[in-house]
């Protein structure tokens, strides 16, 4: 270990230069496989999966309670018209219901949108089993077409007893790029 | 461009005290030489260091009494995004460079780094960054104000501020990698005959470590910025929840460069610690190999720990404790190094210079700051404490306390070498003291604010923390007052300090000081012999 540098300086340097700017490069890289890497976890470990429907056990109807559920609608920067048939539904934890929104497109060329529902209070999203709706997938609409679509959902019997209303509301976001 | 001392053959040996390089501005513009590139990142950072303040104290003025009184809300969010920006990407990091440009090649015995053109160019990329990042409020809708994370759905929805900001940190980033390779290339390959890697001083091996550390993550950080200027204008959906996307996806982008960075920051002040310390206890460094297995380990596990700055993400509990367990690991490392610089103390014989009492003034500070880190690493503190005055708190004891004070030690410490000429001890001690007592005052306060539940970045408070912000805002004007005794200290030993010996520390051992103050434009033509 006498001589610490190399037989032909410039040669070696550049040849780390090289092999540096590929570890660059593959973390440049990297970066961007962790999109896919977290989508797969989230998927595996079910952290996020909002795009899905809802398992629901075959559970009792519980008549003996009444949820009032009331129904919001907002567009986020977006020139469509959207809101529920029916604003408040009154139902049984167990049984299933189902709303019914309308949805428009007011311009003139086709969009994209996507629905991001949330919910009031917060802890009650867990008990909100949704079967069926229009906010697990990306709705294409064509210039001013104008369409019914429902949301079917079950709320589940477990649901706190402090909880008697809940509110669901929608944010019609448009995906741009579509 | 074409006079760059090292092509002319003629320079070589003739006459190193009057190089052969260009006079006045264009000395700087086409320098290659390492010691002139050093010196322009230490004023560059210095100058950033001093807009970063200035940004800081607009912040204070307006938290001095509860209510809204100076700036607007906007405004203040900007402030704070960029303070954070400024004083990371534009003060501490570029310093880091300047110091490896410095003291690399001469405590390896090197003559120059390996990439000079190159050192050139990633010192000319910072000021157009700095532009950029500084024009941002004059644009539409003001500077980024999303604060320096740069957090979606905010940094998505954001005027053309947050654009400059990004591509700003694209060149930050790239400058950055570029210094990183360099410093390796430098340390790897161009070591005199006999310096073996376990010879190196610390401050060289900190420095290959963190540079390792920037090329791992400096790529990662540009991806997360890149995929939020997609998100912004070509319809992409990384962090889009309505296209699909995530908004907690870029958290975890964002902090896999994240947390290493924070280590970037602190590890080469930890080799400017390690090389101080001896020199004034005139003693060797206690434990020289396992500091560095220690900044080793550091560095790995820092690559295990990002999830801990967003533990209130709603994690799954195993992920917290996981993250939890190992970012408390990362305390054994970090306090081996805080027990070999007390062990390099003990019954060595002190003396007290201003480069020695930053020193001793970082390991108190970096301590407490430490084991603020620690109390913040239990989940269920975090989960009160996430987002208060504590955590501000926390990062400012290490980051300014820590970082910048080691790097005030090594600028008194190099000066003499550096410049030839000694700086005013009296000077440099009330540096020390007033920056010591007025840190103390501002930041200390914050974790009483942060535990009674002040959050931060917000320009408004209620009453009952006001007392806490008015302490704190007197002494972050008394810290940055204090800043101006450090300007005067060093220009003042650069026009009319007294000469300096070429050792004028008695504990000092390294390379550089074989050499005659001030250096030579040119050192180290012929490597040393390393016994």
């Amino acid at each position: 270990m006498s001589d610490t540098r190399p037989a032909d300086p410039r040669q070696s340097n550049r040849t780390l230069l090289v092999k540096l700017v590929v570890v660059v490069v593959v973390m440049f890289g990297f970066g961007f496989m962790l999109v896919p890497f977290y989508d797969q976890l989230c998927k595996l470990t079910g952290l996020r999966d909002i795009d899905n429907s809802d398992r629901v056990e075959n559970s009792q109807v519980d008549r003996a309670r009444t949820v009032r559920l009331e129904f919001d609608a907002n567009v986020h920067k977006l020139p469509w018209a959207f809101r529920p048939l029916a604003p408040v539904l009154s139902v049984h934890p167990g049984e299933v219901a189902q709303v019914v929104y309308e949805i428009e497109n007011r311009t003139e060329r086709p969009m994209t949108g996507q629905a991001i529902p949330s919910y009031g209070p917060q802890s009650a999203a867990a008990y909100f089993k949704k079967l069926d709706c229009f906010c697990f997938a990306k709705q294409s609409f064509g210039p001013h077409e104008k369409r019914q679509m429902p949301v079917v959902f079950v709320v589940d019997p477990k649901l706190p007893g402090d909880v008697n209303t809940i509110s669901l509301s929608y944010t019609f976001f448009e995906v741009e790029g579509n | 461009m074409s006079s760059i001392p090292h092509d002319h053959a003629a320079g070589h040996g003739v006459d190193h005290e009057h190089a052969d390089h260009p006079g006045g501005i264009m000395r700087w513009i086409t320098t290659t030489n390492h010691k002139d590139i050093g010196t322009l990142y230490l004023w560059f950072s210095f100058i950033m260091f001093l807009v970063g303040g200035v940004m800081a104290l607009a912040i204070r003025a307006e938290l001095f009494q509860p209510g809204l009184q100076l700036v607007e809300p906007e405004f203040f969010n900007q402030l704070n995004t960029v303070h954070g920006l400024v004083m990371i990407f534009g003060a501490i990091m570029p310093a880091a460079v300047g110091f490896a440009n410095w003291q690399v090649p001469l405590m390896i015995g090197a003559p120059d780094m390996a990439f000079a053109r190159m050192n050139n160019w990633s010192f000319w990329l910072l000021p157009f960054a700095a532009v950029l990042l500084l024009s941002s409020f004059i644009v539409p809708g003001g500077a980024a104000s999303a604060g320096w994370t740069l957090y979606p759905p905010l940094s998505v929805q954001t005027g053309m501020g947050m654009d400059l900001t990004i591509f700003a940190v694209h060149i930050m980033g790239a400058s950055s990698i570029m210094g990183s390779i360099n410093i390796i290339t430098t340390i790897l390959n161009m070591r005199a005959p006999g310096m073996t890697m376990m010879k190196m001083p610390l401050f060289v091996w900190t420095w290959l470590i963190t540079a390792y550390l920037l090329i791992a993550v400096m790529p990662v950080l540009a991806g997360a910025v890149t995929m939020l200027l997609t998100d912004r204008h070509f319809g992409t959906s990384f962090f889009n929840a309505a296209g699909g996307g995530d908004p907690v996806l870029f958290q975890h982008i964002f902090w896999f460069f994240g947390h290493p960075e924070v280590y970037i920051m602190i590890l080469p002040s930890f080799g400017i610690v390690s090389t101080i310390i001896p020199a004034f206890a005139r003693k060797p460094l206690f434990g020289y190999a396992s500091m560095v297995y220690a900044t080793g380990s550091i560095a790995i596990l820092s690559f295990l720990v990002w999830a801990h700055h967003m533990f209130t993400v709603g994690m799954a509990a195993a992920g917290q404790v996981f993250f939890m367990y190992v970012t408390m690991l990362i305390a054994v490392p970090t306090a081996v190094k805080v027990f070999n610089w007390v062990a390099t103390m003990w019954k060595g014989s002190m003396t007290f210079e201003t480069p020695m009492l930053f020193a001793i003034g970082f390991i108190f500070m970096f301590t407490v700051g430490g084991f603020t880190g620690l109390v913040l690493s239990l989940v269920p503190v975090d989960i009160v404490l996430h987002d208060t005055y504590y955590v501000v708190a926390h990062f400012h004891y290490v980051l300014v306390a820590g970082s910048l004070f080691a790097f005030f030690g090594g600028i008194y410490y190099w000066l003499p070498k550096w410049c030839g000429r000694m700086y005013d001890e009296t000077l440099g001690k009330w540096h020390f003291w007033t920056s010591f007592v007025f840190f103390n005052v501002t930041f200390f306060p914050m974790h009483f604010l942060g535990l009674a539940g002040m959050p931060r970045r917000v320009p408004d408070y209620a009453t009952q923390f006001t007392d806490w912000n008015e302490v704190a805002s007197i002494g972050a004007f008394g810290f940055g007052l204090s800043q101006l005794i450090f300007l005067y200290a060093v220009l003042k030993a650069i026009r009319s300090g007294p000469p300096a010996p070429a050792r004028p520390w008695e504990g000092s051992d390294t390379l550089e000081w074989t050499l005659p103050s001030p250096l030579p434009y040119h050192t180290f033509e012929t490597p040393p012999q390393v016994s």
